[in-house]
């Protein structure tokens, strides 16, 4: 490479880190005010880049149209913000992180449906700034002037935020309420005010963020979710709470993925390595790096004890024999005796269950939140169906030996895992997932890319549908009644122990961090399982069973039945898989459907159906007893 | 001193300019209830983490029965035989007060890995044993999340006494507790520790509970170590009365 090359790199880099700070500063500053991590940060971004492209429209290709469809924009992204903080945030403050989550992630699927309801489905390419289109010559290279300009833009936007939160009175509240929440509020501050303006101020960033990169990317539906990854990965990698951080963070990230891109193809030692397609890879290697040197973020600092202290879980009860044989009679007999579609729904649903109780298993007793549960699942899918089609093993060989593959993934991703908790283990997990996903998204050759990978059957002895799910059924069946004995065994009561008190348990000599590794890598090995099982039963894998969206189907399962019950995440599994089948047939805009079930939920059935029920039941038990 | 259970030299802490421990050195003997006390931001605290493997020493020696532990994980000193209770209780919410014990028992005697075994069924006796020392076997089925602070504090000893410790280490034992409780506690603790022959340091805030059940008493000020002996001897030091009533210059 040359010196001229490195610079545009440089540039190319540092421009790209501009949008990519704006809104991991605005993430940050929401998360250290309100300690909510807003999922839909992503789709603010995605709204101000389709608002900025309709008001240009609107308002005429000129400079003025230009500019000032970009600050609208941002604007109505900011009012966007307020209307989420009021509508849905006020309500669950003081609800475990996990709800929030789920919570602002229905906000993702409701505004991805609304996006394409009102712009389509096809990307939609905005004009150039206008004045601005011309390029600069640096060096021999021509450089667009519009990318230097943003590189202006992202200290210029630091510095008002640095003077802002300095020499404010709003500023002061707003590092008071970081640094001590419910001393801000004991000492008679607005926060109902407060929360709004801090949420109006983040959105308007994201918006903005959105805006600035018409002329440089196509609005389309897909970037919501591709922008909140590199978000966390930029505020992990920065620390969370820290506007500083996020903007170090984006410069660095910003500035290795454009020197991977052009870098581009490199042939070492005969083997060809596209740099190009291993953006995300390196994005996670300096993300993997600064965890372990750093586990709070470059710039960020362990997070404030929060003196609402959280009711302890209760006992988990064992359903009885009677009640436990006679799902599996029922089980074991309604395909028989209904049509074929019953055979492939009980599939779909047993796959799922399995699926759902591994992730309840490692969220509930093992108290570590996975946004990112899916990874396994679609490494087992994968795996089994790589297995078959490309390395020729025999479909009963890739069935069994797909788990371990998982397992050997969860081995890796664990070790890091277990370094964090709460809203940082949350991120990772989605951080990994996403990276797992771009992999098979990315790599043609041997994942199929978007395609996927076809022809996945199961050996001619299991091709009946009917067969099949009685094999579905056994495995994952096996799979769901091991870990619920696990979870009565002294390893499952180690991790209890650990979740409850992780100080107690270092203090009677319980390495925990071992503990939650096994577990992780116990719990991806059996999600791999129902992976495996599910591909067989489709006859082809797409990138989908690994993405954010299936890993947040899984949460919404187990929190529909609740977390806090033994069998809710099976009826969770079951509700959910039979639900999506009758809307997804009926609507173009089932996402919207399921985003308004999730904020059901974590509105008004926080125990999940399950628990509420059990709740409702001993409310009446005790009136008539 | 040969039959000392701990033995501590020097041990210095600094903290950013500030030294919060300086050059202390003290030593417990088996069976004997060592009392450590000193007014607020003496750094008993420091002290106390330094021992246990929260936070490790610029410089000193710590020996437990001859053998250096600086730079030790707390699971690793628990594993050489040192209990530890909390000044806020640290148990496990959602266990039952047995299984609570068991815990602690299961670690003891590695048998935790086990993915098959049902929990409930291993250490049962030995559990309820520890609890009826403790006046905690008639609440062993109740979750510890529910438990009366006083109660808590109990139950963190039987966990505490669990793998047959040589040495308790207490931090601030009776803080939360009813008076009456306090001493209740700490004549339990000092009646268990002879019986057994473990060493027991403690730091306390109640007076009366410090001049009725400690053996010696070591003092504390400003990270520095400026009195020790029997109850009595403290009690008539100048320094200490100075200290604790305010200085008269």
């Amino acid at each position: 490479m040359t010196l001229s090359s490195i610079l545009i790199q440089l540039l190319n880099g540092l421009a790209a880190a501009s949008s990519l700070f704006l809104v991991s500063a605005g993430l940050s500053l929401i998360f250290g005010v309100t300690r909510i991590v807003n999922f839909a940060h992503g789709s603010l971004y995605m709204l101000g880049l389709y608002g900025a492209y309709s008001l240009i429209e609107l308002f005429g290709r000129t400079p003025l149209g230009f500019w000032s469809a970009v600050v609208l924009a941002a604007l109505a992204v900011g009012l966007v913000g307020v209307l989420i903080e009021l509508a849905v945030l006020r309500r669950i403050y003081r609800a475990p992180e996990l709800f929030q989550l789920l919570a602002t992630f229905a906000i993702v699927l409701i505004i991805k449906d609304i996006a394409l309801f009102t712009w389509g489905a096809e990307d939609l390419v905005g004009p150039r700034a206008p004045g601005l289109s011309m390029a600069v010559e640096i060096l021999g290279k021509r450089v667009p002037a519009y990318d230097l300009l943003l590189i202006v833009i992202g200290p210029l936007v630091l510095a008002a935020i640095w003077l802002l939160l300095t020499r404010t009175r709003w500023g002061a509240l707003v590092r008071a309420a970081t640094q001590d929440r419910e001393m801000v509020g004991a000492l008679g501050v607005d926060q109902a005010k407060l929360f709004t303006s801090v949420f109006f101020v983040g959105a308007v960033l994201a918006g903005l963020g959105g805006a600035l990169q018409i002329p440089r990317e196509p609005a389309n539906l897909e970037l919501d979710l591709a922008v909140i990854a590199d978000a966390f990965v930029v505020t992990v990698v920065g620390g969370l709470g820290s506007i500083g951080g996020a903007f170090l963070a984006a410069v660095i990230i910003g500035v290795a993925k454009a020197f991977c891109i052009g870098i581009g193809s490199v042939t070492w030692f005969g083997v060809e390595i596209s740099f190009s397609k291993l953006t995300l890879v390196v994005e996670f290697l300096i993300m993997a790096l600064v965890l372990v040197v750093r586990p709070y973020g470059l710039l960020g600092k362990p997070q404030a004890a929060q003196r609402v202290a959280a009711e302890p879980a209760p006992p988990f009860t064992v359903p009885s024999w009677t009640f436990a044989l006679v799902w599996l009679a029922l089980l074991i007999v309604v395909p028989w005796v209904t049509d074929r579609y019953a055979a492939i729904l009980l599939t779909d649903i047993v796959c799922f269950a399995l699926f759902s109780v591994s992730l309840h298993f490692i969220m509930g007793p093992a108290g570590m939140v996975s946004f990112g549960h899916a990874a396994y699942f679609g490494i087992g899918a994968y795996a089994a169906g790589l297995l078959l089609k490309r390395v020729g093993l025999p479909m009963e060989a890739a069935l069994l030996i797909a788990p371990l593959v998982a397992g050997a993934f969860a081995i890796v991703y664990g070790w890091f895992c277990v370094r964090l908790s709460g809203v940082y283990l949350a991120m990772l997990t989605l951080a990994f997932a996403q990276i797992s996903w771009s992999i098979v998204f990315q790599w043609d050759s041997v994942t199929g890319g978007s395609n996927g990978v076809f022809g996945v059957w199961p050996s001619p002895w299991l091709a009946d549908k009917t067969v099949y799910y009685y094999l579905a059924l056994t495995l994952c069946g096996a799979g769901i009644a091991f870990l619920w004995r696990v979870m009565f065994s002294p390893f499952g009561y180690a991790l209890r122990a650990g979740r409850d008190s992780p100080l107690r348990a270092e203090a009677i000599g319980i390495d925990l961090r071992r503990f939650q590794w096994a577990a992780f890598v116990l719990v991806g090995a059996l999600a791999g399982l129902a992976g495996a099982v599910y591909a067989f039963s489709k006859g082809s894998i797409s990138p989908s069973t690994i993405s954010i969206a299936q890993s947040t189907d899984g949460l919404v399962m187990v929190l529909l039945g609740g977390v806090e019950t033994l069998t809710g995440p099976v009826v969770g599994a079951a509700i959910f898989t039979w639900l999506r089948d009758v809307v997804a047939r009926n609507t173009e805009f089932w996402r919207a459907v399921i985003g308004l079930v999730i904020l059901l939920i974590v509105l008004l059935f926080p125990q999940g159906l399950v628990g509420g029920l059990k709740a409702l039941a001993m409310r009446w038990r005790e009136r008539h007893a | 001193m040969s039959s000392a259970v701990l033995q501590v030299e020097g041990l210095h802490k600094a903290f950013g300019g500030v030294q919060a421990v300086a050059d202390v050195s003290f030593a417990v003997a088996a069976g004997e209830m060592l009392a450590l006390i000193g007014p607020n931001g003496a750094g008993k605290s420091t002290c106390f983490n330094m021992l246990n493997g929260q936070l490790s020493p610029d410089a000193g020696i710590v020996r437990l029965e001859g053998r250096d532990i600086v730079g030790l994980r707390p699971r690793a000193i628990w594993r050489l035989g040192v209990g530890r209770t909390f000044q806020i209780t640290a148990t496990f919410a959602s266990l039952s007060v047995r299984e609570n014990v068991q815990m602690a028992l299961y670690s003891h005697t590695g048998r935790l890995r086990s993915l098959l075994q049902r929990f409930g069924a291993a250490f049962r006796p030995e559990a309820d044993a520890l609890l009826e020392q403790v006046g905690m076997l008639d609440q062993a089925e109740r979750v510890c999340g529910v438990l009366a602070y006083g109660d808590l504090k109990r139950v963190e000893l039987a966990i505490a006494l669990a793998n047959q410790p040589r040495l308790l280490l207490m931090d601030e034992p009776t803080a939360g507790m009813a008076p009456k409780e306090r001493v209740a506690l700490m004549e339990l603790t000092a009646q268990v520790a002879r019986a057994r022959n473990i060493a027991v340091l403690f730091t306390e805030h109640d007076m009366d509970v410090v001049f009725s059940q400690a053996d010696r008493i070591i003092v504390l000020d400003r990270g520095q170590l400026i009195a020790g002996g029997t109850p009595e001897e403290v009690r008539s030091n100048p320094n200490v009365r100075a200290v604790y009533l305010g200085s008269v210059h």
